[in-house]
């Protein structure tokens, strides 16, 4: 399998991180990092994944589907992750999971039809205090209101704009 | 831009930089007394540094406030194999946004706090464990690290001293619990995040079998103005057993939610009325999560003459945790706070042990029909008899972190419980099917 | 060794040495703590939490399966608490296993079943809908059940420490986790089953055997398995005249709990169609069914009649029957017949072994136990994995257990180069770039394969002699009594035990190129399907199971019981003598020895060769093969008793040019695996028939 030369850098780094022999500590942010630039993480990475850190695809697999952030299917350009968890719930978390599902049309981990956004209701983001919150992508939406959203949700339709 | 106001009632130690322009920088960390502690440090023992760390009475700040001075003593200094410094830095007790503050303002402060720890137990090598949402986190680390290492603050022959330290940022992927200590140590070697069998604790047998000191982000970070001024004048600003300040993390229904830096021992009402601004909507408080969901939660009258710190909460049967602070006013639902509490340990139990696996699915499932509106009587009780039947039996923390609040609101918000059976059921729903991770 | 530490289990004091785990000492005392995920030689999990205790000044119960026993411990291990615990635990369990007791395929034999009925956690409070998951078939004899899965991750370690294979892995988290195979949807593996027999519940189950019966119904026979020569005890579960099962039921043989697919599943060829159940004569040139008494009067005939005119007899006997149809077999051939044309499969050079051994105070052979626990093992030109499987297992246990070091000197990669401490790919001179590394070791085993031998063979033992250590070893043999033809004499050059004959007959190559063979009597061996009978008149008699080459050229064909039909004793490759036991019988055939038997009888030879039963040959066994004089009481209770190591010169030429192992893997097994459909399904499914 081939990489982006920034991703290949990143592994060569990684894998430089770790006392000799303990390659294998290099697979969880490997993983991350390729599912960041591919999308998701597949069959065909984990067995490179397995091949460069000299475990046993199984081994990949086991841990691929342990972590909640590691998934098989691509997910939407821009993936929205409404936390509901206590801080946010009392604050209007679990309004506005509602309000993302039925605007978009999706539900928990689902993606629209043309990729653009997916949905998923996680687990506390650590962004308590500055609750309720969203994640898109990587970036943090502090003390979201329902308005927010909408622009939200709007701005990343207007990114992307084949989503309905 | 800082997250929230800061309070004039914060006594700002570790956030002294917060607000600083360009605080990450390590131009601003050197023009406010960085690394001086560093520098101190290498010209003193290692037991010297230790012996500092406890007269500070520092507390772990990751949950469970075990003294950090004394984890670091023991350490086998003498053992032949590396030593190795791991940051919990992976931040995912519900409630709990703190450490991502320091490390987003401050990373220098945690690097410093680092290399005194590797100095106390000749560790030459360490790993800031973070979670894989703070992505943003690890750039700002990493470029931080870079700065260091450029400066001679990192690498090989500190400062020209001979000293030899290397520091890597490494990432999570989701998982709460990758937060204990030994899972996270799994994690670190690329393999699902399921504690180890303790005793050996990770200052004898830790990251890749070696000795390792592992602390949070926090602990790390009050290292070096302990060092830089003194463990008497850390540990004076606490109360006799605890030493120090704490970032405490206030939300839910509070008007000024965000985090303060106050010093332990700090009353709990001042905290909600003056930091806090008061309960939101002039409204009643009615429970309150000292320090993360993990902690029995209290009520208004028990939090009566309650100050922040480890033995007051232990004295009322809770605990200081994480300071993850969740305030909710008299008009919350407290059912639907345990259901949602249960749901969040019932994705994250890892699965090995029994009680704990099949202990919290079952718990979420009665608790999700129970808010439903189709509980019957009994169940009040089973919910509080299983709870107690994780209590004490699984394998890892995380089953009690299970059970004590459940076992804390069903007992002390029953009523609410009671009032659920006699609502009108919603029209029938349908199971919601259980989520598959990945 | 440090003084042992005093404590008290359930009020009765107790010693035991420091380190030990709590279950451990209380087991060792007669208390059984109850435990899913504990396994005595498995790495520790923790995690089924039954195994809970209550510890005087512990805040809270202990899990006894990773507490060391501390001096002064008060450990109560059966407490109204602990009772309330496990019950709780098993309750929880239950919420997501299936409640069908009387259909899972485990029923009867299962743990938790029998947890359940000791701690009663009959009735359920769970009212919720349970997480279902559909059965999946991983491969023609390994099918998951996830919702019975109690997760006890025996199978996942079983697979990973004990076989060296790790083709099992555990996915998902929290109460969606269950176990996966390396594949995706399918295994690929050795097939051993060991997963299934370790299976505390009816997760994973036996292609060959689910739904067919229950435990109960069948009659449970131990016996010694019959395709390779590592000799492990198998457990046949036989209902109605059939075999249903293969299996490790009490861990009592010296294979503990480990079997290889072979020795679980591949007893089929037992039941296969083809098997042959009535005599066979060549009546107008082709093989016709004759009753036993035509056969055998046909037989005997013959012998008399080439007998009377000092004719040429080659005798052939086999690496699977057993010793005392091997010594019965020679001594008729030798004293009946007159003849010393006798000969069987060579796959080792074991008879150049024990003469370079000779004289050697510091050298020995081998046995089982010696590869547990030497403290350093060497394996030249063998792959064990593939080959010896349990000899593998009992290497690999002793890295696992004892941080043996393990050398490998191969041409090909191994499984054992994953945890050797040095690896040498090329012949067996590798050995000497190891010399320096070997000789700081305390002592050493070495087993070596087939084709060290001859001269190879005696220079590697005085490369061990010159490490000045103490070093044993195995000559690896391939089948179940290969072994046992070496000491019951089934050799033109050599009598039983290893005594050198005084006028060598001919060897096999010899017999078939013979173009004056009058008769070519071949027992359980099939020398046609690579040779070519020379001599045109040669009166073929072939005892068989099926029709082979050798059988399809025979004039009469004898219908043989196999080893799953017999009594007697086996020899395995590190010369333990085992006892073969079974219930049944395939209608029609006989055991070899009987065969043997009778036609000496039709031709007037029974007094010389007394009675054909297998207690009284091998009593005359016991008297003339040295090394065999062994204490019955270990053999008759299903046990295993070493011969007597031989010292002393073996005054016989060494023919290494004979010998040729079948270098048999996992799924081959000689004619045997040519009738198992077991071993055909798995090979089929990796496209590699
Ligand atoms: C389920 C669970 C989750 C935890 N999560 C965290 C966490 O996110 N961050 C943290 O610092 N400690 C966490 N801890 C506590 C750690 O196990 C450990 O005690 C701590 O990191 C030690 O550092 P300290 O002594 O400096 O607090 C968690 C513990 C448990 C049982
Ligand atoms: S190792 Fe050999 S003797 Fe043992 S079960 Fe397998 S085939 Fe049979
Ligand atoms: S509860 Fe939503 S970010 Fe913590």
């Amino acid at each position: 399998m081939t990489f982006s030369t920034e991703l290949e850098a990143k592994f060569a780094r990684l894998l430089a991180s770790y006392p000799p022999g303990r390659q294998r500590s290099a697979m969880i942010p490997m993983l991350m990092f390729a599912q960041d630039e591919l999308g998701c993480v597949s069959a065909e990475l984990v067995n490179e994944v397995a091949r460069r850190i000299g475990v046993t695809p199984v081994q990949v697999e086991e841990v691929l589907t342990y972590y909640s952030m590691l998934h098989r299917k691509p997910l939407g350009k821009a993936h929205v992750q409404v936390c509901t968890n206590i801080s946010c719930l009392l604050t209007g978390g679990a309004e506005l999971w509602e309000q993302a599902c039925s605007r978009l049309g999706i539900g928990h981990k689902e993606v629209l039809p043309d990729g653009s956004i997916s949905l998923e209701e996680v687990e506390c983001i650590g962004a308590c205090s500055w609750a309720p919150a969203i994640q898109v992508n990587y970036q943090f939406h502090h003390f979201v209101t329902p308005e927010k959203l909408d622009r939200l949700l709007a701005s990343l339709r207007n990114e992307n704009p084949h989503a309905v | 831009m800082l997250y929230n106001e800061p309070s004039p009632l914060e006594i700002k130690v570790l956030t002294r930089r917060f607000g600083l322009p360009n605080s990450a920088h390590i131009d601003t960390y050197l023009a406010t007394d960085g690394y001086k502690a560093l520098r101190k440090a290498l010209e003193m023992t290692p037991k010297d540094i230790i012996e500092e760390v406890k007269v500070s009475n520092l507390r772990g700040r990751g949950g469970a406030g075990f003294p950090v001075g004394m984890k670091w003593s023991f350490v086998p200094r003498d053992s032949p194999k590396p030593k190795y410094i791991v940051v919990n830095a992976d931040e995912s007790e519900p409630g709990t946004c703190k450490d991502r503050l320091l490390m987003e303002f401050d990373p220098h402060q945690l690097i410093e706090g680092m290399l005194i720890g590797a100095l106390a137990v000749d560790a030459h090598a360490g790993y800031i464990y973070i979670r894989g949402e703070y992505r943003y986190l690890i750039d700002i680390l990493d470029k931080a690290i870079a700065e260091a290492y450029e400066r001679g603050y990192l690498g090989r022959n500190i400062l020209g001293t001979g000293f030899h330290f290397d520091a890597y940022t490494h990432t999570g992927a989701g998982a709460y619990e990758c937060g204990e200590e030994s899972a996270l140590l799994e994690s670190l070697e690329g393999k699902r995040g399921v504690p180890r069998i303790r005793p050996p604790f990770p200052a004898v047998v830790g990251a890749f079998q070696c000795p390792t000191i592992l602390n949070n982000v926090e602990s790390f970070c009050a290292v070096p103005p302990i060092i830089r001024d003194g463990g008497k004048a850390f540990a004076d600003l606490g109360v006799p057993k605890a030493g120090g300040t704490k970032l405490t993390c206030l939300s839910g229904h509070i008007n000024k939610p965000g985090v303060y830096e106050l010093p332990l021992g700090f009353p709990v009402d001042k905290m909600i009325q003056e930091v806090g601004g008061g309960i939101r909507g002039g409204k009643k408080l009615k429970a309150f999560i000292p320090g993360g969901s993990s902690c029995p939660v209290l009520t208004a009258a028990e939090c009566e003459g309650l100050t922040m710190d480890y033995d007051a909460m232990a004295a009322r049967k809770t605990m200081l945790g994480s300071g993850g602070v969740v305030i909710m006013d008299q008009d919350t639902d407290m059912v639907k706070a345990a259901l949602r509490i249960m749901r969040f340990y019932a994705h994250e139990s890892c699965g090995w042990c029994i009680p704990c696996r099949e202990g919290t699915a079952w718990l979420r499932k009665i608790l999700q029909r129970f808010s439903d509106g189709l509980g019957v009587r009994g169940d009040i009780n089973l919910i509080g008899e299983l709870a107690k039947n994780m209590l004490g039996r699984t394998f890892c923390p995380l089953g009690d972190a299970a059970a004590l609040p459940t076992i804390s609101i069903v007992e002390k918000f029953r009523d609410e419980f009671e009032a659920y059976l006699t609502r009108q059921p919603p029209p029938s729903r349908a199971e919601e099917p259980l989520r598959v991770i990945a | 060794m440090a003084d042992p530490v005093k404590l008290t289990i359930d009020g009765r004091q107790i010693q035991a040495p420091p380190g030990t785990l709590v279950i451990d000492a209380a087991k060792r005392a007669g208390i059984e703590i109850p435990a899913f995920c504990y396994y005595e030689g498995l790495s520790l999990q923790a995690a089924c939490r039954m195994c809970l205790v209550e510890v005087e000044k512990a805040p809270k119960l202990m899990a006894s399966c990773t507490l060391p026993v501390a001096e002064g411990m008060v450990v109560r291990t059966e407490t109204p608490q602990v009772a309330q615990a496990r019950k709780a635990t098993l309750e929880f369990l239950l919420t997501n296993h299936p409640l069908d007791c009387p259909v899972c395929d485990k029923g009867g034999e299962c743990e938790l079943q029998d947890m359940v009925f000791r701690y009663g956690a009959g009735e359920s409070r769970f009212t919720e809908v349970k997480h279902h998951v559909e059965e999946k078939q991983w491969s023609p004899v390994v099918f998951y059940d996830a919702p019975r899965c109690i997760l006890c991750f025996r199978c996942v370690r079983i697979c990973t420490e004990g076989m060296g294979v790790g083709a099992l892995g555990i996915v998902n988290r929290g109460v969606l986790s269950e176990i996966a195979p390396n594949h995706g949807d399918h295994l690929e593996c050795d097939e051993c089953g060991m997963c299934i027999d370790i299976c505390p519940v009816g997760a994973l189950t036996s292609g060959a055997y689910r739904y067919k019966t229950r435990p109960w119904e069948m009659e449970h026979a131990g016996t010694i398995c019959t395709h390779c020569s590592n000799g492990c005890k198998v457990t046949l579960g036989v209902r109605n005249h059939e075999i249903v099962r293969g299996n490790n039921r009490d861990h009592s043989g010296i294979n503990g709990e480990f079997l290889c697919i072979k020795g679980r599943y591949a007893f089929d060829f037992f039941g296969h169609p083809e098997r042959l159940q009535s005599p066979l004569m060549r009546i107008d040139g082709k093989l016709q069914e004759v009753p036993w008494s035509r056969a055998l009067a046909a037989v005997a005939a013959k012998f008399q009649e080439v007998k009377g005119r000092g004719g040429k007899f080659g005798v052939i006997g086999s690496t699977r029957t057993t010793n005392e149809e091997n010594y019965y077999l020679q001594k008729l051939a030798r004293q009946g017949l007159g003849t010393n044309h006798i000969d069987h499969h060579r796959s080792g050079d074991l008879v150049t072994l024990i003469d370079a051994l000779s004289g050697r105070p510091n050298a020995s052979l081998a046995t089982t136990a010696d590869l547990y626990n030497a403290k350093a093992v060497l394996v030249v030109a063998a792959d064990l994995a593939s080959e010896q499987p349990f000899l593998s297992f009992q290497v690999r246990a002793n890295y696992r257990h004892h941080q043996a070091r393990i050398y490998v000197v191969t041409e090909k990669a191994v499984r054992e180069d994953a945890y050797a401490a040095a690896v040498v790919r090329g012949g067996v001179d590798g050995v000497e770039s190891l010399r320096e590394r070997l000789a700081r070791e305390p002592e050493l085993a070495i087993l070596f394969g087939a084709s060290v031998k001859g001269e190879e063979l005696r220079k590697l033992v005085e490369f061990g002699s010159s490490l000045s250590i103490p070093v044993k070893y195995v000559c690896l043999l391939d089948y179940s009594n290969s072994r046992g033809a070496i000491d019951m004499g089934l050799m033109p050059e050599l009598l039983p035990g290893c005594r050198p004959s005084e006028q060598p007959g001919m060897t096999i190559p010899e017999m078939l190129a013979c173009a004056d063979l009058d008769v070519l009597w071949v027992i359980g061996a099939n020398p046609l399907a690579r040779g070519q009978l020379a001599s045109a008149n040669a009166f073929a008699v072939v005892q068989e199971m099926f029709l082979t080459e050798t059988a399809l050229a025979a004039q009469v064909v004898l219908p043989a019981s196999s080893a799953y039909e017999k009594t007697g004793t086996v020899t395995n490759v590190t010369g333990e003598v085992q006892r073969l036991a079974s219930p049944l019988r395939k209608m029609g055939t006989k055991p070899d020895l009987e065969i043997i038997g009778l036609i000496a009888k039709e031709m007037g030879l029974a007094p010389l060769m007394g009675p054909w039963d297998a207690g009284k040959v091998f009593d005359q066994i016991r008297q003339t093969a040295p090394g065999y004089n062994l204490p019955l009481p270990a053999i008759a209770s299903g046990g295993a008793a070493q011969t007597a190591a031989l010292n002393g010169r073996v005054a016989a030429p060494s023919r290494p040019e004979l010998i040729q192992s079948a270098a048999n893997g996992l799924f081959e097994s000689g004619t045997l695996g040519r009738y198992s459909k077991i071993l055909h399904s798995v090979l089929e499914g990796r496209g590699r028939t």
